[in-house]
């Protein structure tokens, strides 16, 4: 056994390794049944670390991951007889295996691309293409998987969306608004980058005029920036945007740029 | 039928604490492998303020954490069936999904911004801690907060920095101080202090 790739057991359950030296272990981790136990054992000691960092999670997640499952047809699994793999298996690594790999580099993926997607996949709704990929909706069990959709593209495909759009000298904001998911997304169109030092603020407006605030716009050179906006969008009559020092303020420190109304 | 049994406490296995009020997650998770969606959502109520709780400190940001958080389920939905209990506890297969996911989105380009406040990170850490919710109080958080006191200050940092930072080992040790390649054994040291103290099998 080599005792260097031992050592990085502990790393590994805590997934501080980078990727080649990920798949480095996990090719050592299928012949070492003492690293297979003890990833397994230092895996669930860093988990019982969450008992206190707990938090109640929105309550339109649940729904969402409910409605979501319901469309997804679950794996079978890897033997054929269900949690019965056998111990002496090499594949895949101990301490639980994780999704395919495609998945998540499919998912990365199409965040690094989708943003420039987000008004086409509006518009034409039935089928989001996808840097050359055909997304068909994701009823279709074919051989490949296709990730679940973001709660950002949920919002897009909401039969109750409702887009409000802004021209600002040359750029457009546009908010699409779902009221049964409660969740907005903005989505900015050539967007000129926000002045050294600051950031575009995006406030909601409640029905008595007071802002609060939904998220700073990431700083990306990009022509289409979208973003969830934080908070329960349906209980709001409208988005304003506003200039504020980097990083975003608690409560706007200047006048809007542009006021968007829900109606 | 077979939607009873999961909810029962089912046939713990030996030496495994009975605690009745919680459900079964392996049996939850075994009746999800079969389409069973009431299961699923029992299993949803069972962990999601946990897994989301783990997601939202390592992402931090509640709209991307919300959105980790639901890939989390989803892949832990598809991929029930290859819950092998064998290999460890229902709850430590959730998290080490959820965990992954969390810590590919924050080192994704995209948080390329995330990755410049380096020692705000820890410091906020610290705020968020006094602001968690009330279940920090819980016996559970009190056995966790006196085991990680038992660990060295630099095994502590390592492994919070590692797991709830999101950062590499390499990173760790830049951000620590330490020489590069020493923090895989503080973190590796540290954890299987934690796991000694706290009195856990593998």
């Amino acid at each position: 056994m080599n005792a260097d790739i031992h050592g990085l057991s502990g790393a590994y359950a805590v997934d501080a390794l980078d990727d080649v030296e990920r798949a480095e272990f996990e090719r050592h981790l299928g012949q070492c049944p003492e690293c297979q136990d003890e990833v397994a054992s230092l895996r669930a000691a860093a988990v019982e670390l969450t008992h206190a960092s707990v938090a109640t999670p929105p309550a339109a997640l649940r729904e969402s991951v409910l409605q979501q499952i319901a469309t997804v047809r679950p794996l079978p699994p890897l033997t054929g007889r269900p949690g019965q793999a056998s111990p002496a298996e090499p594949q895949p690594p101990a301490g639980g295996p994780l999704a395919p790999p495609t998945v998540t580099s499919l998912e990365s993926r199409r965040r690094r691309i989708a943003p420039v997607t987000w008004l086409v996949a509006a518009a034409a709704a039935a089928a989001l293409v996808i840097g050359g990929i055909a997304w068909s909706p994701w009823n279709n069990q074919g051989s490949t998987q296709q990730p679940p959709l973001s709660i950002t593209e949920q919002v897009i495909r909401a039969k109750d969306a409702q887009r409000y759009e802004k021209d600002i000298d040359g750029a457009r904001a546009t908010i699409v608004r779902s009221k049964s998911l409660g969740r907005a997304v903005i989505i900015a169109d050539n967007m000129p980058a926000a002045p050294a030092g600051k950031d575009y603020q995006i406030w909601f407006q409640d029905p008595k005029g007071a802002m609060h605030s939904a998220g700073v716009m990431p700083h990306e050179a990009k022509p289409t920036l979208s973003m969830l906006l934080n908070g329960d969008a349906s209980r709001y009559n409208g988005v304003g945007i506003t200039v504020e020092p980097l990083g975003g303020s608690q409560e706007p420190t200047s006048a809007p740029i542009a006021l968007i109304a829900f109606s | 039928m077979v939607l009873m049994s999961a909810f029962s406490p089912g046939s713990p296995a030996p030496g495994e604490s009975a605690a009745p009020r919680q459900p079964d997650l392996s049996e939850l998770l075994r009746a999800s492998a079969r389409g069973d969606e009431r299961a699923f959502a029992a299993l949803y109520d069972a962990t999601s303020r946990r897994l989301y709780g783990l997601v939202l400190r390592v992402v931090r940001d509640p709209a991307q954490a919300e959105e980790v958080a639901q890939e989390a389920f989803l892949e832990i939905w598809r991929t029930s069936a290859r819950f092998d209990p064998d290999r460890g506890s229902a709850m430590s297969w959730m998290m080490t999904i959820a965990h992954r996911k969390a810590v590919d989105r924050v080192r994704s380009a995209e948080a390329a911004s995330r990755r410049d406040d380096t020692w705000e990170a820890t410091t906020q850490d610290r705020a968020y801690d006094i602001t968690a919710e009330e279940v920090e109080r819980s016996l559970d958080a009190q056995r966790v907060r006196q085991a990680l006191a038992s660990l060295t200050e630099t095994q502590r940092g390592a492994v919070q920095l590692a797991y709830f930072g999101g950062y590499t080992h390499n990173e760790v040790a830049a951000l620590l101080g330490i020489p590069l390649g020493t923090a895989k054994t503080r973190i590796r040291d540290g954890l299987i202090r934690l796991r000694d103290t706290l009195g856990m099998q593998s």
